[in-house]
């Protein structure tokens, strides 16, 4: 056998296998794709290539009173938007202090970065219920986003870190020299030199309550003040099949924007994880 | 004159007057009415709290067990912060003694300036820190304390008051036949799923990255984006998608796959193995395209020199990868894939939102597919059992603290060899 068909064989068997993993990738997103579309809401009476196809599930979403869709989406981006520049902010501001000054308990402060990090926020879940029910902000948005920001410092800030790390202290020294004070120097180099890892934080503090479903369960009670994870999960929760197809529906239009975004970013994710993680 | 430090210091053991003898005037004032105010404003709340976490209240009814622990937990935070500004203020009153002896020619502005210039790193972190605090240490703390009481449905503020029970909860999970037998099958199955869930999505990874990066693969690009599609989609859609189309009845899987080939219906739902075994197939479609993308980028960067020396020296494809992609990956990439080990073992959402870790158990309390952190969720919400939830929690907190550790020696060891 020589090396050309040799070759060609393994060529066949890669592309199969990458055929076969489309297949199995695309196959439940384009089934929920289908069901979205068939008319009428249960999902016994669904087939993934609806014969009379309709977009009556998403205007309902946008129109019928019964549908509290909208509020949920704007729910969710005050809760993004607001979790994602605060938590710029804290973690930007502790990841300079932590790149560039040496001052007690920082050696241990990044150790208890990186172990808290792994501790799941439902782990104090009750804890979390009972602080906010104290300080009256079970309920609203303004506890979610709080929670958000707290928990995402360790992670982040660490991420952050790593990167200003790269930035040549050179840079610093001769500002510090010209007279630039503390907050000039992070102003004027850090956050600009810095721009695409402050990008990728704040886009996924942006997303992630668009993605997280737990959170607002345990925070939130009243429908008006869902957001859109937990409205879709009460949706296929409360009336499991009854309901599918609006929540597949409602599914896409998450989705679709969600995934888009992210498949633009995640390449810095990547680069800025592995070399938070190496150089720590 | 000459000034003693160690009597500035011991003057300062009241704030403010170490920095008096130090003719610090403002640094005085400063520091005795923070001092003071302090104590005016915080002391009723320290004593309560303090009081509060020691006894867990004294009158059934009036005293809540769960905002005196809350209380107390926040008051010893509290001190324990403001221990650290007291010791600061004596040794600043020390060293301002000793520098004043040395000769102190900076004006008071210069002072200032060197005061923001030390205090500044602090200052920065200061507000990410309080916010880390209360959200992520208090409620740990909490979570502690709460494994040590009896709080249940049948023993529960403010009707009842709580106790300490030292380690009845950590007894009764082994001890009492249902929280053993519940407690054992959950932990192996935890086991279990981390393993091999985690290890399938690294291994198909592998497979991909490997293959996709082969030179005789064609549009790359797309092939990658597709392949990471799965990480694109929010998980909780996805999950939930799966829980229908693995419906027993009328789901997608049965209907359109397992009929029509194997010509049988699989009960995914409510036959424990095979509500487990769809549980790993979900995760690995879920989990694999984030370990595939690091990989790729690990590739990419492996230097074709090495493979060119090894052609030269006639060293087959699988030697190639088994000398150097492989350990090259693993090397580059290890933290993160405990990391990964460490997310599957509380992956809560999955284990949740696919069959709400059912089926049903006979004997246990737990269901089927629940893993550890999921039966939490269930004990707090559902059966309000938050005296041995928080036991479980603690159980869980200490894996989690092993790898962390394990973690930390790894870090330590990459640091050390690249250290500037």
């Amino acid at each position: 056998m020589n090396k050309k068909t040799k070759n060609r064989i393994s060529q066949v068997i890669m592309y199969t296998l990458i055929i076969i993993m489309a297949v199995i990738i695309f196959y439940p997103l384009l089934w929920t794709l289908g069901i979205s579309l068939n008319p009428g809401t249960s999902l016994y009476s669904a087939s993934m290539i609806p014969e009379d196809w309709s977009f009556e599930h998403y205007v309902w979403l946008f129109t019928d009173p019964r549908s509290d869709y909208l509020t949920w989406y704007k729910n969710t981006l005050f809760v993004a938007f607001a979790t994602s520049i605060l938590a710029v902010i804290f973690v930007t501001l502790t990841a300079y202090a932590f790149s560039r000054y040496r001052f007690v308990g920082r050696k241990y402060g990044l150790y208890a970065f990186l172990i808290l990090q792994m501790f799941p926020v439902l782990m104090a879940m009750v804890a979390i219920y009972i602080l906010l029910n104290q300080v009256g902000l079970l309920d609203t948005l303004w506890g979610l986003i709080l929670v958000y920001v707290g928990g995402a410092i360790p992670m982040n800030a660490f991420l952050v870190k790593g990167y200003f790390d790269t930035i040549p202290r050179e840079l610093d020294d001769s500002a510090k020299m010209d007279g630039a004070g503390h907050f000039r120097i992070f102003f004027t180099i850090m956050l600009p030199l810095a721009k695409p890892i402050i990008a990728v934080v704040a886009l996924f503090n942006f997303m992630a309550p668009f993605m997280d479903f737990i959170l607002p369960r345990i925070v939130l009670r009243s429908s008006e003040n869902y957001t859109l994870a937990l409205g879709l999960f009460n949706m296929v929760n409360d009336a499991f099949a009854n309901q599918f197809t609006r929540f597949a529906a409602g599914s896409i239009l998450i989705a679709i924007p969600i995934a888009i975004v992210f498949l633009f970013l995640q390449r810095y994710l990547i680069s800025g994880l592995m070399s938070g993680s190496t150089k720590g | 004159m000459k000034k003693n430090p160690i009597l500035a210091a011991v003057l300062s053991i009241l704030p403010g007057l170490g920095q008096l003898y130090n003719k610090r005037y403002i640094k005085a004032g400063v520091l005795f009415i923070l001092f003071v105010s302090f104590i005016s404003v915080f002391y009723q709340f320290l004593a309560t709290g303090i009081w509060g976490i020691v006894t867990l209240g004294e009158t059934p009814r009036e005293d809540d067990s769960r905002t005196l622990l809350a209380q107390g937990i926040i008051a010893s935070l509290v001190i324990i912060i403001a221990l650290i500004f007291y010791f600061v203020n004596i040794r600043d009153a020390y060293n301002d003694a000793k520098l004043i002896n040395s000769g102190d020619f900076r004006t008071m502005f210069q002072r200032f300036r060197d005061t923001w210039d030390k205090t500044f790193p602090y200052a920065i972190i200061a507000p990410g820190l309080f916010l880390l605090i209360f959200v992520v240490v208090f409620p740990l703390l909490y979570m502690f304390f709460l494994a040590f009481t009896n709080y249940n449905l049948y023993n529960s503020p403010p009707a009842n008051l709580l106790d300490y029970v030292g380690f009845d909860n950590f007894r009764n999970l082994l001890e009492v036949d249902i929280w053993r037998n519940t407690f054992f099958s959950v932990f192996t199955w935890t086991i279990i799923w981390t393993l091999v869930a985690t290890t399938l999505q690294i291994a198909l990874a592998l497979l991909l990255a490997v293959v996709v990066n082969n030179p005789l693969i064609r549009f790359k690009r797309l092939i990658r984006t597709i392949l990471i599609l799965p990480w694109a989609v929010p998980a909780f859609v996805t999950i939930l998608i799966f829980a229908a189309m693995f419906n027993d009845q009328f789901g997608a899987i049965n209907a359109q796959i397992m009929q029509p080939i194997f010509g049988t219906n699989i009960a995914w739902l409510s036959d424990p193995f095979w509500t487990r075994f769809a549980l790993i197939m979900i995760q690995t479609w879920l989990g694999f395209p984030f370990v595939f993308a690091l990989f790729t980028g690990v590739l990419q960067s492996v230097s074709s020199d090495w493979y060119e020396a090894a052609d030269m020296d006639g060293a087959s494809s699988w030697q190639k990868f088994t000398q150097i992609t492989f350990p090259h990956i693993m090397f580059a990439t290890a933290p993160l894939l405990i990391m990964q080990y460490a997310g599957n073992f509380n992956n809560f959402n999955i284990i949740y939102l696919f069959n709400n870790g059912g089926p049903a158990v006979r004997g246990q309390n737990a269901g089927g597919s629940d893993i550890l952190i999921s039966w939490v969720y269930k004990l707090t919400f559902e059966t309000n059992n938050y005296n041995m939830a928080a036991a479980i929690s603690l159980i869980i907190g200490a894996i989690v603290a092993i790898v962390a550790a394990f973690q930390f020696s790894r870090t330590k060891a990459v640091r050390e060899e690249g250290e500037r």
